[in-house]
């Protein structure tokens, strides 16, 4: 069966859900291989066959890990050389699609971004994507050399199969052009304890109507297990970080429940949410655009309505 | 130094977008404007310009309206505009438009190409990744903060995870993201001045290239159909009046089994 490799997104062998989303798209499509770049498969390994990789590649040299996108695509491009796979997924993430990118000149391969949905078919496989902030869906398939896909997260639920995860390690050779640009500082995020955004079933989201405070909305995605987000509105008012914009120019969600509060619903924050499953919103005007969206929403104050809730579903649960 | 600013023109995202038969995004019957996003690389350019001297030449690719783009960027301040089109390129994927741009990039030799974080429209955000491949140039995308400090090149970058500072030596291509900066309105001044910059218009002929390069036929990918998003039924919406919107808000996230 062919191969199709798979690039594990790993942060020193935490694997993202992602990498076991990208895993059950692949099995439809031949045999799963991982790809590790940078150290930390001894501590992926276990996830990865948990959710059916057959092979596990591993590049691990420091030239993967100190630089940027360019030898990450040259470690791919060599290994797609090697194996001539059946398709590469890629997370849709801003370093996925970078790789993916480069990726698809160095072997001249069609790409295709931001899919929601991969199937096998006669041309090989094809993908939907959901477009023009998810007002159309489009069908689309690679006629050029191996297909390259990045995947958006929560697009599938992962199938845990188990796969042999036979390991493999992998010399390359990374051009010293690769390597003209360094990272020579790295801080980490400080952890919330929540979920992460894009991975999130559950998402409450604030925008310009919580007038700076974030309180309630914690609270509720508390009480709910949610990620916490926000509007550009929100965070160019310096309420809430950047990382946890929603929208055009933040992070993409598609969960399950997307809770927007003291949010309009411009078509910028839309382009992040509007696929979610379904759409609650509190907005004390009745003429906001959001409402349009919703499949339950609350006309009324957000700073008397979610500490309400937050209290109602905390006694449920109890 | 010499900056290239990549600046793209898309349909207004305000107004109704459309498919063409062929199944490509209608680019002629929707209103368009220089893409947002790309503003912010504009602005970027002009800022470095200040500190370092230099000159920018602003490039587009695409139909006759996409000169406006050009044009946007001249009255904002930059030094020059290239303008590629040809009936040809109609159809392109971002491997052929990454193309045609890297063969007009590349005749102008610059130190420094700047991109927008993404188009308004595609929203791909790999064309950034595909110039640097097509030039070989080192790439660092999404800028949140451009440093200069001799050739060195410091950029701060906001990831998902982490903050990362990278450095970078010239030649390099650079995408920025909204953070960067807040880009300046055209003034009369610089609109008026707009008129007089020197503005090249090329065909692909004129880079080298042939209709067979670009196209909806070369694209290593095809959209076989695409259909509009049912839109969403209406949903319920209830007023708050003392309490009673939070109690049926949680009786609606129970009866959904999300409590
Ligand atoms: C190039 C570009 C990119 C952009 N990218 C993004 C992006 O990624 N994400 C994004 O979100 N935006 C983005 N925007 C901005 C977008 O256009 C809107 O300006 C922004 O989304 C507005 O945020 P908001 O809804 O919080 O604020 P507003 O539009 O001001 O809405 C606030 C809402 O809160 C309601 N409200 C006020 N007080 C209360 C209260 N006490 N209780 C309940 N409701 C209340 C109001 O009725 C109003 O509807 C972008 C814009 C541009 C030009
Ligand atoms: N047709 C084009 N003409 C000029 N620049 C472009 C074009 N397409 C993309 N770009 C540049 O590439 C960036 C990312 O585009 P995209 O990959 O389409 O999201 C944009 O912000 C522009 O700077």
């Amino acid at each position: 069966m062919t191969e199709v490799l798979v690039l594990v997104d790993h942060a020193d062998g935490a694997v993202r859900k992602t990498t076991a989303e990208l895993l059950t798209f692949a099995r439809r499509l031949g045999s799963p291989s991982a790809v590790v770049l940078g150290p930390g498969v001894d501590a992926a390994r276990a996830f990865l066959q948990q959710y059916g990789a057959d092979k596990v590649y591993v590049v691990d040299t420091p030239d993967v890990s100190d630089y940027l996108v360019a030898p990450k695509a040259e470690a791919l491009a060599q290994l797609m050389q090697r194996v001539a796979p059946g398709a590469v997924l890629l997370p849709s993430n801003a370093e996925g699609k970078e790789i993916a990118g480069r990726l698809a000149i160095m072997t001249e391969s069609g790409l295709i971004t931001d899919a929601v949905d991969i199937a096998a078919s006669g041309v090989g496989l094809t993908t939907t994507q959901s477009v023009f902030a998810g007002a159309y869906t489009v069908i689309s398939s690679v006629t050029h050399g191996t297909p390259i896909v990045t995947v958006k997260p929560n697009s599938i639920t992962p199938e845990p199969v188990p796969g042999a995860a036979a390991e493999e390690h992998v010399d390359v050779t990374v051009s010293d052009a690769a390597k003209t640009a360094r990272i020579v500082e790295r801080k980490e995020r400080q952890a919330t304890g929540r979920p992460e955004l894009t991975e999130a079933s559950i998402v409450v989201s604030g925008g310009r109507g919580t007038g700076g405070n974030f309180e309630p909305v914690e609270q509720f995605a508390d009480a709910l297990g949610a990620a916490v987000g926000a509007s550009r509105a929100a965070v160019d008012s310096g309420w809430y970080p950047h990382a946890y914009q929603v929208g055009q120019t933040g992070k993409t969600v598609s969960p399950q429940l997307y809770v927007a509060t003291g949010i309009s619903g411009a078509i910028q924050h839309r382009a992040g949410m509007q696929t979610s499953k379904t759409i609650v919103a509190i907005n004390k005007d009745a003429e906001a655009p959001i409402f349009e969206l919703v499949d339950f929403g609350v006309v009324g104050d957000l700073h008397s309505v979610l500490p309400a809730a937050t209290e109602q579903v905390n006694a449920r649960k109890a | 130094m010499k900056i290239v600013v990549c600046v793209k023109y898309v349909p207004d995202a305000t107004g109704e977008r459309h498919f063409n038969s062929d199944n490509t995004v209608d680019r002629l019957s929707t209103d368009g404007l220089l893409s947002e996003l790309d503003e912010y690389a504009v602005e970027e350019a002009l800022q470095i310009r200040d500190r370092v001297d230099g000159e920018i030449v602003a490039v587009t690719v695409g139909p006759e309206a996409a000169r406006a783009a050009v044009l946007k960027s001249l009255q904002m301040g930059a030094d020059a505009g290239v303008h590629v089109q040809d009936d040809a390129i109609h159809g392109s994927d971002s491997l052929g438009t990454s193309l045609v741009l890297a063969r007009a990039i590349e005749r102008q030799t610059p130190d420094l190409v700047l991109c927008g974080m993404a188009s308004t429209d595609g929203g791909m955000s790999v064309v950034p990744a595909m110039l640097a491949e097509r030039l070989g140039l080192p790439q660092v995308t999404f800028a949140s903060e451009v440093t200069f400090d001799d050739s060195t090149v410091r950029i701060r970058r906001d990831g998902d995870t982490a903050t990362e500072v990278i450095e970078a030596t010239l030649p390099l291509l650079l995408s920025v993201t909204d953070q960067c900066n807040e880009p300046r309105y055209p003034s009369f001044k610089g609109i008026m001045a707009a008129k007089k910059k020197p503005m090249e218009t090329l065909t692909l002929a004129d880079l080298g290239l042939s209709s067979s390069d670009v196209g909806l036929d070369a694209a290593w990918t095809r959209v076989g159909s695409y259909s509009a998003r049912p839109p969403r039924s209406a949903g319920t919406v209830v007023t708050d009046d003392g309490g009673s919107g939070a109690t049926e808000l949680v009786g609606f996230l129970a009866g959904q089994k999300f409590i």
